[in-house]
């Protein structure tokens, strides 16, 4: 081995809680953030639910010490929330001897705020507010989360759908691997948008009860917002400065559905190829996984298809599994670090994480997700899925140091 | 270091299979450079290409094209560079959507998200293995490379498909203009660098590559690497830094025989382009490249096209406008791009 990826800090802002500490309480709890739309301004207010992080783009601001700035999209705000927490947990400052690295994904960017410049564009090509659009594209939030980190040597952001920030940390674990640099910031961050919103909706994929995943009467997903960062550094460093390891990057694949633009294949190849590829990679039998944080969207289509791929990889050997996207909603470019936080707070915590609202078992499944609590599980090495529009799909492993 | 074995490119310039390498230079006398684009039957089947918007269809060809001059039947992992994605399809949607909220259909909300190319060409080529997308305004194409080079070096992969795709639109333009950096209207590409008016030509293209550690038949030239530098504070720091990645390389300055400069017709900018240059290579021969393509985020794709064929060719077309006497052998180019000035991006190119 030898040239393990560490995990020494993480931070984490949901609808479940703008700290670690407070997801941990409401995964305990069993307090989901899938409620009524409260703060943001649709038409599908008392008629859609979503999973909306509690605070005001102003509070959010007020969070990071930018009072009064208007220049920040909500995108980069939970960005930068969730990445300073994950500096400060890993005791990082800006230091030019340690080559350190930013890699954040996002789906959509400062569409936040360009979508209510478009509204005004549209009317008149002379109107709308050029503040609300200078920040569309993708790589505006993670150069503020950069600048506020101090992070020049590498900065970069991907974005393939849901599985995004799941290849954030698959690039960041790669680049140590490959000894391009020591310490990798790795994550993503997304705000609830109309665009989103609507476009799902288009889609017919949004649950109107709030997402059910791995239930027979399961009718969609729930759009949620939020942002998590992992701090990864090469082995040495990290034993070097004695640092706190809070788990390993252990496995990690990449793979292609090639099936469709947004369906997944009824046999689940995309989701297959990803978890047989990072078990490979890891050196881990099936029966060492000991849960699965399942991508389970709710989608009649993901839920099938990951299902059917869990039990084709796993066969006899299937972990408790659940899908945490009934907590935190769907956050898209977010929900592969924000899921990989929870993987490592089940294994810190020593506990598995129920997928709520779950009732009845998928007739096409021999499988069932969690649906209570476990307390006081050995949890060793997590699995965790993240799969996206146009086939994306990875896998990412998570293990205890201690193992 | 990769060897690029296979170039499929749709630009403004004449570089559609079968063309001659920027020969003769197209010009266009236009509010932005707009690409020649193939006959698409060619290379998508008409029944699914009739769904496709423009964007997506250019990058399924650009890449059909690229794989087929590599003589490879498919690729070990697909990555793409985009710093927009389809601009044409998030237009329609948020047109659409206004503040009434409706829109009916999901096809342009499918396309404008930004992994769509890599996926697209995923799903034609039936291409089960890595697929990603960057997306980071100047860095998108080079942190492709990066990404590429990785997967060639874990050992994972034998042949990479790797490219860099943006379109225009006159919509997008239109707001960008308003933000100054930008012609303000048409112009011929060819009068740019006489031009005394402000801003950048705003242009398209759609390159991908073929990348290998393995040399064959066809290999163009050697990515050696792909380097970005984010907010240096002055000239100086990135002049510094293209000499040190030199060196990590075994290079120093007087090694680069060819640069392909960052202006881009912003006269503000191109000064700090010089500048770096001057401090950092002060020797090196230099020609300009993005009067013939534009400027749009992953323009260096374009740029690494034509590095690949000059070193294949030892010889440098009339179109880039070379400022001085011709290098007697061009073993080393450098690229370089930028993002307002704030993300700077290199990329060695070595025979």
């Amino acid at each position: 081995m030898g040239n393990h990826v560490m995990i020494t800090g993480y931070g984490i802002i949901s609808s479940i809680g703008l700290n670690a500490g407070d997801v941990l309480g409401s995964l305990i709890d069993g307090r989901s953030g899938i409620g009524e739309i409260t703060r943001f301004q649709t038409i599908h207010k008392g008629n859609l639910p979503l999973a909306e992080v509690s605070k005001s783009n102003e509070e959010l601001l007020s969070i990071c010490g930018l009072q009064g700035r208007k220049d920040y999209t909500r995108t980069a705000l939970l960005g930068i929330i969730a990445a300073k927490q994950a500096a400060e947990m890993a005791g990082i400052k800006p230091d030019k001897a340690i080559p350190t690295g930013l890699v954040s994904a996002t789906t959509v960017g400062g569409m936040d705020r360009s979508e209510n410049f478009y509204a005004s564009f549209r009317e008149n090509p002379l109107k709308g507010r050029l503040r609300d659009v200078i920040n569309h594209d993708c790589g505006d939030s993670t150069e503020r989360i950069a600048e506020i980190l101090g992070i020049w040597d590498f900065v970069t952001t991907i974005s393939t759908a849901c599985s995004s920030s799941a290849n954030a940390i698959m690039l960041g674990a790669e680049l140590i691997r490959a000894g391009k640099l020591g310490r990798v910031i790795a994550g993503g961050t997304d705000a609830v948008t109309r665009f989103t919103l609507n476009g799902f909706n288009t889609l017919m994929i949004l649950d109107k009860e709030g997402c059910r995943p791995f239930d027979e009467n399961r009718a969609g997903l729930t759009i949620g917002e939020g942002a998590a960062f992992l701090v990864l550094e090469s082995e040495d460093l990290a034993v070097k400065q004695g640092k706190k390891i809070y788990g390993i990057v252990s496995g990690y694949a990449n793979a292609n559905d090639a099936y469709h633009q947004t369906a997944s294949s009824p046999e689940g190849t995309g989701a297959s190829l990803a978890m047989s590829g990072a078990l490979e990679m890891s050196g881990l039998k099936p029966s060492d996984i000991n849960y699965i944080n399942a991508h389970g969207t709710g989608t009649q289509n993901n839920d099938l298809s990951e299902g059917i791929a869990i039990q084709k990889t796993f066969q006899e050997h299937v972990p408790p599994f659940s899908s945490t996207k009934s907590f935190t909603g769907h956050t898209l470019g977010a929900a592969g670090a924000i899921e990989a936080v929870i993987s490592l707070l089940s294994i810190q915590h020593h506990c598995i994480f129920p997928n709520l609202r779950w009732t009845d078992r998928m007739k096409e499944l021999q499988i069932e997700p969690v649906s209570m609590l476990i307390k006081d599980i050995d949890v060793k090495h997590v699995l965790s899925n993240s799969f996206g529009f146009g086939g994306n799909s990875s896998s990412l492993i998570f293990s205890d140091v201690n193992t | 270091m990769a060897y690029i074995n296979g170039i499929g490119i749709i630009s403004p310039q004449n570089t559609l299979p079968g063309s001659g390498f920027l020969e003769p230079v197209v010009e266009q006398t236009a509010d932005f450079l707009k690409c020649i684009e193939p006959v698409y039957k060619t290379y998508i089947d008409p029944l699914a290409a009739r769904r496709l918007s423009r964007l997506i269809k250019m990058g399924i060809s650009s890449a059909r094209i690229c794989i087929r001059d590599a003589g490879i039947e498919m690729p070990d992992a697909i990555i793409t560079g985009t710093g927009l994605g389809s601009i044409e399809d998030t237009e329609k949607i948020l047109g659409e959507m206004r503040q009434e909220e409706r829109f009916l259909n999901p096809t342009p909300f499918i396309q404008s998200t930004y992994n769509t190319i890599s996926s697209q060409i995923a799903i034609n080529l039936k291409c089960h293995h890595y697929n990603s997308t960057y997306v980071h305004r100047a860095f998108s194409f080079e942190s492709c490379l990066v990404d590429a080079m990785l997967q060639l070096e874990e050992g994972s992969s034998e042949n990479v498909l790797a490219g860099g795709i943006d379109e225009m639109t006159i919509n997008h333009l239109s707001i960008i203009r308003r933000l100054g950096d930008w012609k303000r209207g048409p112009m011929s590409n060819l009068d740019l660098w006489r031009s005394d008016t402000p801003g950048a030509l705003a242009g398209e293209g759609a390159a991908y590559f073929i990348l290998s550690l393995k040399k064959t038949g066809s290999t163009y030239a050697t990515v050696e690497t792909a380097e970005t530098l984010y907010k240096p504070a002055s000239s100086e720091q990135t002049a510094g830094f293209i000499k040190e990645f030199l060196y990590q390389h075994g290079l120093s300055p007087e090694d680069i025989d060819l640069v392909m400069m960052g202006n881009n017709g912003n006269m503000e900018h191109d000064q700090v382009c010089e500048d770096i240059i001057s401090l950092a290579l002060p020797r090196a021969s230099k020609v300009l490249y993005k009067h013939l393509c534009g400027e749009y985020h992953t323009v260096s794709g374009f740029a690494l096209y034509t590095a690949s064929n000059i070193l294949r060719g030892q010889s440098i077309p009339g179109a880039l406008q070379l400022e001085s006497p011709a290098p007697d052998r061009i073993n080393n180019i450098l690229i370089h791009n930028h993002f307002r000035n704030v993300d700077h991006a290199f990329i060695l190119v070595r025979r």
